[in-house]
């Protein structure tokens, strides 16, 4: 198990290399660089750029060096935590991301809560009730969230929420907390503002999970071992649960990692529509503007958190398959 | 039920003798069972009908809308819906629908102007008239549209939007890129997806390692922010065709793996059958092999998976444009016209600018419908 | 022969499987009794129904499987003693195939090992684990006991060094121990009936032969009566006391191993007989049977052997459905050519 682990890590190391290459190469894939687009934005502005400054900047970063040197100098500065500089702010990355960062985990974390809590109930009860009314029902409602772009949703929710509520769904904090010290009224403030984004950003996940767990129960319940619990006398209940589910639930653990990137994804986008303060919105001003570093450093963020996602959901599939961990 | 047998090659069943009688499965050819099968799936059905619907809308727009889709009417700001009636304000019917007049009035306290239908004014609906003037299919000058009504009459049958522009042609033009745009990156995936897929698959060893790298690597990205910083790449100056095609192309970059790697278990499963083994055997090459024996197998599995991936394209293509980095107006698509409905307070006001978002969802579900119909189709002896 | 002595008696039991293609008669007229402590052969075609007839004496039948018509009559042994004659009827049948009166047989009363070893076992839980989940079920002993009694299974069953399969996973046997795992777990509760649904299928000759052998020595020690499903007549004549002989869903002859093999009624056992080699016997090119098994959605009207059958009676055969006869005591053959009127 722990060769197991030690190989995983290992190779977790080398993908997060290359990782950052990729993302720092198709962030520099715009043509010129941020100075032509920062003296051409001061010369709209009528400001006059002194020479000093752009020799600055390019020297700072290496703009007329080498693409490699510079991927070198911004991977070494990376690892030590040091992001670069956002042109746009004129601040240092690191002052700006991470409490966008953490909120983006927390969102995500929750919506993967969300939809498994959700979806795996309602794939078993769609799996051991097949073609009832139940199962018809939960399959349209999953194919219309599938079907919605996720924008949308969190759009129409909005509206839904604000006529019937009142409440504004904007944001992560109602005015009287944003600027609150931390309370336990904050945090339930907080929590409030966070079930329309996880409802929106699960929506698709949760359909899709549903399908799935719907369609691999029903493959494991034709497995002869099922028949065999039941030929031994155990209730029905128990033979799905004990040994039904639990072998339906082992591919799906595999799909925890590839159903981050999915979730990051509409969580960038949701962001937006409903102004929370997550990687998403700044990411794509940033992407607009040209803003490299701090472009480049979301981008690689968000591919380390599903790098990582990925290696957990690794180390929990060979904890609870002995397949696997046997190998 | 599987068929047990490897060692026939089903592709080449496929071509046998065709007509057998309806009730006998065992002598209807691959394609034959998987035409039945779609025909019998009432959803798989129901959605193509909706796509051949949508599709035809969105190629002949013109003629389907009465006007211009970039025809301004500055009276005519968010119009609400003009919906088509039968029965007028005094209880009376109509045997041809009709539309009322509108009546505008200044709401002096939100300073705004508030459109009112006028139950005073009546306008019938007239069927093939003539209106604005138009290339049909973009070749045959003509200026028939479906319905209309008589100046100073309007018709906007799903109102307008802040520029006074009809909504119905708007969104019925944005159909083209939209519901093309996922064909075209479908069609690039297929090609990237299948020669990368089988080169892995069927040479092994380093190709397939490196080839196994380079998708996890870019599977390690989440797709949507991967997708936009591919699109902000796209020079701002290109004109909205190269646009469109440089979308798509992005579109596919990102897409092509999931194929990649459905093709590449495939062969590398028909790599073992006995009918591969006996195809070299009889000394067939490595390009007979992979075209005679291999793709033609595979072609069902990589019709069913890039249907199903036409839906995320065009979500990802409504998402992009909607952030102001895919199509750019003069162009439109559904997420163009979407952007016009970024808040809540406009939505409140003005819900029917969220009417083309209600056209994303049928054309999604609808190829969701089909390509769960194309893949319970594609297992023949599954009974 | 009494009926006493019989501990199961399945009388023209239907299991109907109701498809969107139609309805496919797996099983369609199935008699057959099994001896208290003895061993009943049900062979048959692959396709026949022995596996639906199996499944439906436990009633585990699938859906869209139903079954549709007939009894299954288990007599319960009531008293352990020397006054063994005691039982109680209960009729399968009539219960809830969920319920708790089935379920407290199933397992404990009567078991079964099933055709593909490599899939019985649930991957995720050790040997162990699954021996005892009987054992705790139907016994009431605590884990401990239980693991003591699942490792004395193993050691029954002959596996090496029982000690430590029982925390093996099943991906670390091979078929041939899966299914003396499988054994083990059947036999754990001290069965009056065993099914074996062609529990040597899938494995090779020489793991055959070891576990035949095996549930030969195991069926003397314990006295459990069998129900061993087969297409292999080899292996009925060596392990069966009594054979029944299904064909399209129905039993169409039932008697005892030697007038099976050596004075077989019903036209479909002779052929079945002439289709296989046999030591000692003059050489003579073997006989196929002629014709294929017909589509399960298209069985032909009337007697389902006439249209491959050499005595076929032209409107009869295709006409009337045979009615199940006694001709002997304890030989019973569906066929027209013994019609109660014609002995």
């Amino acid at each position: 198990m722990l060769g197991y682990i030690g190989r995983r890590f290992l190779y977790m190391i080398s993908t997060l290399f290359l990782v950052s290459v990729v993302g720092f190469l198709i962030i520099n894939l715009p043509t010129g660089t941020y100075v032509d687009f920062y003296i051409q934005r001061l010369q709209n502005e009528g400001t006059h750029t002194s020479l000093e400054q752009i020799e600055a900047i390019t020297k700072r970063f290496a703009l007329d060096k080498p693409l490699y040197w510079q991927y070198g100098k911004w991977l070494f500065g990376f690892v030590r935590g040091d992001f670069g500089l956002s042109f746009e702010f004129n601040k240092e990355v690191k002052e700006l991301i991470w409490e966008r960062i953490v909120y983006t985990v927390i969102i995500s974390l929750a919506t993967l809560i969300f939809t498994w809590v959700v979806a795996i109930p309602i794939g078993i009860y769609s799996a051991t009730h097949q073609y009832t009314l139940g199962d018809h029902i939960f399959t349209l409602v999953g194919l219309i969230g599938l079907s919605a772009p996720s924008f949308l949703l969190a759009l129409v929710l909005m509206v839904i929420a604000q006529r019937s509520f009142g409440q504004s769904v904007g944001g992560l904090y109602s005015p009287a907390f944003v600027d609150a010290p931390w309370s336990w009224a904050k945090l339930a403030d907080l929590l409030k503002h966070l079930v329309v984004p996880i409802v929106v950003v699960g929506a698709s996940g949760t359909a899709s999970l549903v399908r799935m767990m719907r369609g691999n129960l029903l493959d494991i319940l034709n497995m002869q071992y099922v028949q065999a619990a039941r030929a031994r006398g155990l209730s029905e209940s128990l033979v799905i649960l004990k040994h039904a589910v639990r072998n339906a639930i082992h591919p799906l653990i595999m799909l925890l990692g590839m159903s981050l990137p999915s979730i990051i994804s509409g969580a960038t986008v949701v962001s937006i529509v409903l102004s929370l303060p997550t990687t998403g919105p700044m990411y794509f001003r940033a992407l607009q503007q040209q803003d490299m570093y701090l472009a480049v450093t979301f981008l690689v963020f968000m591919a380390i958190m599903l790098v990582i996602g990925n290696f957990l959901a690794d180390l929990l599939l060979a904890w609870v398959d002995p397949r696997i961990r046997y190998e | 039920m599987r068929a047990k047998s490897t060692s026939a090659n089903p592709a080449i069943q496929a071509a046998a003798p065709e007509g057998a009688a309806a009730t006998d499965v065992g002598r209807l050819s691959l394609w034959q069972l998987m035409k039945r099968r779609f025909l019998r799936n009432r959803l798989a059905m129901a959605g193509t009908v909706m796509l051949v619907i949508l599709y035809l809308l969105a190629l002949l727009a013109d003629f389907f809308a009465p006007y211009h889709y970039l025809a301004k009417s500055q009276d005519y700001v968010l119009l609400p819906p003009q919906w088509p009636r039968f029965v007028d304000a005094e209880g009376k019917f109509h045997s041809r629908p009709f539309v009322y007049g509108i009546e505008t009035v200044l709401d002096t306290y939100n300073l705004r102007y508030m459109h009112k239908a006028d139950p005073t004014q009546i306008y019938p609906i007239g069927f093939f008239v003539r209106g604005a003037e138009y290339k049909l299919l973009g070749l045959i000058p003509a200026d028939i549209h479906l319905f209309g009504v008589q100046e100073p009459g309007t018709c906007y049958i799903l109102g307008t939007d802040r520029l006074g522009q009809d909504l119905l042609a708007r969104t019925l033009h944005g159909g083209r890129v939209s519901l093309t745009i996922g064909l075209v990156g479908v069609a690039l995936t297929i090609m990237l997806g299948s020669a990368l897929g089988t080169a892995s698959g069927y040479y092994g060893g380093v190709t397939d390692t490196l080839m196994q790298r380079g998708i996890e690597i870019l599977a390690s990205f989440p797709q949507i922010p991967l997708w936009a910083a591919f699109a902000a790449a796209v020079p701002p100056e290109w004109s909205s065709l190269k646009r469109y095609f440089a979308l798509s192309v992005i579109l596919s970059l990102v897409n092509w793996t999931g194929l990649a790697r459905q093709v590449r278990s495939k062969v590398l499963a028909y790599r073992e059958m006995d009918y591969t083994s006996a195809a070299r055997a009889v000394g067939a090459s490595d390009w007979r092999i992979i075209l005679i024996h291999m793709l033609p197998n595979a072609l069902s599995h990589i019709i069913v998976v890039a249907t199903l991936s036409i839906p995320g394209m065009i979500l990802a293509e409504t998402s992009l444009s909607f952030l102001g980095l895919g199509i750019q107006p003069p162009m439109v698509s559904w997420g163009v016209l979407l952007q016009d409905a970024t808040n809540v307070t406009v939505i409140v006001l003005n819900p029917w600018l969220l009417i083309p978002g209600l056209f994303v969802i049928v054309a999604v579900l609808a190829f969701n419908f089909v390509g769960d119909g194309l893949r319970d189709a594609a297992d023949p002896f599954a009974i | 022969m009494a009926e006493l002595d019989e501990v199961l008696r399945v009388d023209e039991l239907r299991t109907y499987f109701y498809t969107q293609e139609g309805t496919v008669r797996a099983v369609d007229g199935a008699s057959f009794a099994v001896k208290r402590g003895q061993v009943l052969g049900i062979v048959g075609e692959s396709g026949c129904g022995k596996s639906v007839a199996a499944q439906s004496i436990l009633r585990i039948v699938p859906p869209p499987g139903r079954i549709v018509g007939g009894q299954i009559i288990y007599h319960r042994q009531v008293a352990a003693d020397g006054a063994s004659n005691l039982s109680e009827m209960l009729n399968l049948t009539e219960m809830h195939p969920r319920g708790q009166e089935m379920r407290s047989i199933r397992g404990s009363e009567i078991s079964m090992v099933f055709q593909e070893p490599m899939t019985s076992l649930d991957p995720v839980y050790t040997v162990g684990d699954q021996i005892m989940e009987a054992i705790t079920l139907h016994q009431n002993v605590d884990r401990r006991e239980a693991r003591k009694r699942a490792i004395e299974m193993l050691e029954q069953v002959g596996m090496p060094r029982p000690g430590e399969i029982v925390d093996n996973y099943p991906h670390q046997l091979s078929g041939g121990m899966r299914q003396r795992v499988m054994i083990a777990i059947a036999l754990s509760c001290h069965p009056s009936l065993l099914i074996a649904d062609e529990p040597t299928t899938a494995l090779d000759v020489t793991t055959e032969a070891q576990i035949l052998d095996l549930m030969r020595n195991l069926q003397k020690q314990t006295g459990t009566a069998i129900v061993y499903i087969t297409h292999n007549l080899g292996v009925i004549a060596e392990m069966c006391d009594d054979v029944a002989v299904m064909y399209l869903g129905k039993v169409v002859e039932q008697a005892d191993v030697d007038s099976i093999f050596y004075d077989p009624k019903h036209p479909y056992t002779q052929a079945l007989l002439r289709s296989i080699p046999r030591i000692g016997q003059a050489r003579k090119r073997l006989e196929p049977i002629k014709g294929i098994v017909p589509d399960p959605y298209a069985i032909p009207q009337g007697c389902p052997f006439w249209p491959r059958c050499i005595h076929a009676m032209p409107g009869l055969c295709d006409h009337d459905q045979p009615e199940y006869v006694p001709i002997a005591p304890g030989h019973s053959v569906r066929c027209h050519l013994f019609r109660q009127e014609a002995m």
